[in-house]
């Protein structure tokens, strides 16, 4: 299997999309995945306000879900005649609609994107399923690369207690029935979701996931997705954030700013020390200049 | 151990093992059952040689079905909002039709092809590699999204000259739509000329499948009977002269599935 490790963040897997510029992406993508009932869509909900609480503006987006091919995918999974191939290509469809609509916009607008699974799950359901691990791989690859790809892990047992206390009952897909793998939803909820967390456990390595032991409480779940989310987005309060610079002002700035000019000179910032500011200033002016160009 | 559900039939049961690189496009056909494909632009008058073929096959008493392109009932209704609301990115346009034609697929042709259907599909997926192409989509990424396709037993192409095609169509025929038209190109704002100009390019990519995916050329330029004539005489030579028993070598199958 190819290796994707090396993949720099909001670049492509392996193929381009028509009409996209990449050099534009500038929010972070973060990926949640691991298989059902392992408690992703719970995590998500308190990690959306808690990036929200650090100054960030949050897209979450999830399978299923995009004005295009959501309502006719839950459509289908109701009917009897869903094959495999036609729920993969389905999925792939919503996933595209959503890729291209949603959160390439909000990344382009330097949002941080929370996904409740990605291509990767849409992989492993086909795979498990039997269908060619190249043919789904090589048409997932306009996907782009998040920046973390948390895989919740559990065995499948710890998915049971969750299905039966959480839900009460066995659901027909969650169980793989369309595969017949057993006598009754039980067992063919034990085959199916074994599968899935082994291939899950496959492309761990070649899409460099995360893995968070999602065997633990929701609390210390949340702990580990917190801990690995910081490593890729800036996590400071905006308050902080706003004594942090104000304290760099003071203590590099031998000039005494007026409070009131200091919003109209965060513009030209980004000079380190003061008195280049006078001098960043013509220097914005020569960027807007070539830019109007 | 992931390769596509093993449909080789009758015997023995041989897997559809995929090749690598380079690609095979399709995966063999060993169902006993046929399928042919017509393809070819707007206007190249494929759809009325299919007609007179399937007629002409039923009464050599073949069991014939039709596929029709875009024709999935799972799927009608979202591409029907798609196009209402132009929702569509060329890659979720290539997609949906992939969604619609593995539906048809699984649902509809190979279990017929297992029957021992000869199953006429006017459009295969060589008008998504031509269509989708033309809007931008990776070359061998579309290709690669069809490889779960079967490989047709025979796939006419129907060559024509664009301003003959045009000719045929524009004028006698309701109001071009939308992406039927290519407006999503934005090749003009003109709808007939975007028309003109996407029929134009697709012309070219079906062209240069030409040799890649072994295409039977029909002169359409030619007589309609003199065409139905050439398509006649192809099916004769490879189907062969014996005339079949209705549906074509499932007794092997029947008998396995009813121990």
């Amino acid at each position: 299997m190819p290796s994707y490790r090396n993949k720099p963040p909001l670049s492509y897997y392996r193929t381009a999309l028509p009409g996209v510029d990449y050099s534009e992406l500038q929010g972070k993508l973060i990926v949640i995945e691991g298989p059902d009932a392992v408690g992703r869509s719970t995590q998500v909900r308190r990690l959306k306000p808690w990036l929200e609480e650090y100054g960030h503006a949050v897209l979450d987006t999830g399978m299923a879900r995009s004005a295009l091919a959501g309502k006719g995918i839950k459509e289908a999974k109701e009917g009897n005649t869903l094959g495999p191939i036609t729920m993969t290509l389905y999925y792939a469809t919503d996933f595209a609609d959503r890729l291209e609509n949603e959160i390439i916009p909000a990344l382009r607008a330097g949002f941080v994107v929370l996904t409740d699974r990605y291509i990767f799950s849409i992989m492993a359901r086909a795979i498990a399923r039997g269908e060619n691990r190249t043919w789904i791989e090589r048409t997932a690859g306009f996907a782009l690369v998040p920046h973390a790809v948390l895989y919740m892990r559990a065995e499948v047992k710890d998915l049971i207690s969750r299905v039966v206390v959480g839900r009460g009952a066995f659901d027909y897909w969650e169980s793989g029935l369309d595969l017949h793998f057993g006598q009754d939803m039980y067992e063919s909820f034990v085959r199916y979701q074994s599968r899935l967390i082994q291939v899950f456990d496959n492309m761990a390595e070649p899409y460099g996931f995360q893995t968070i032991d999602a065997s633990q409480s929701a609390d210390r779940v949340f702990v580990s997705l917190q801990r690995a989310i910081s490593k890729v987005v800036e996590m400071e309060t905006p308050a902080k954030r706003a004594a942090r610079l104000k304290a760099a002002r003071v203590t590099k700035s031998p000039l005494k700013l007026v409070p009131a000019m200091a919003p109209a000179l965060q513009t030209v910032r980004k000079a380190p020390a003061a008195k280049s500011v006078r001098k960043a200033a013509p220097a914005a002016k020569a960027v807007r200049k070539a830019s109007a160009q | 151990m992931s390769d596509f559900r093993n449909i080789t039939l009758p015997q023995p049961a041989v897997s559809l093992v995929m090749i690598k690189e380079p690609m095979s496009v399709f995966l063999q056909n060993r169902l006993p059952g046929r399928l042919i494909v017509v393809e070819g632009i707007d206007g190249s008058g494929k759809s009325t040689q299919m007609s007179l073929l399937s007629q002409w096959l039923r009464r050599r008493g073949y069991a014939v079905t039709f596929s029709e392109w875009n024709s999935s009932p799972l799927v009608h209704e979202t591409t029907r909002r798609g196009k209402k609301k132009e929702m569509f990115t060329p890659t979720s346009f290539s997609l949906i039709h992939a969604t619609d034609f593995a539906d048809r697929l699984e649902q509809y042709i190979i279990p017929l092809l297992k029957a021992g259907a000869v199953v006429c599909a006017d459009r295969y997926a060589y008008t998504a590699f031509a269509r989708d192409v033309v809007r931008g989509v990776d070359r061998a990424w579309v290709r690669n999204l069809y490889r779960f396709a079967l490989k047709p037993s025979l796939a006419f192409y129907f060559k024509v000259p664009l301003d003959v095609a045009l000719g045929r169509i524009l004028g006698g025929r309701d109001a071009l739509k939308y992406y039927e038209a290519g407006m999503d190109l934005g090749l003009s704002r003109n709808i007939e000329e975007s028309f003109r100009l996407f029929q134009g390019r697709i012309l070219e990519e079906y062209e240069a499948m030409i040799d890649e995916m072994g295409f039977h050329v029909i002169d359409a330029t030619k007589s309609i009977e003199a065409q139905q004539r050439e398509m006649r005489r192809i099916v004769l030579r490879e189907f062969g002269r014996v005339r079949p028993p209705g549906v074509l070598g499932t007794e092997v199958r029947v008998a396995e599935l009813s121990q």
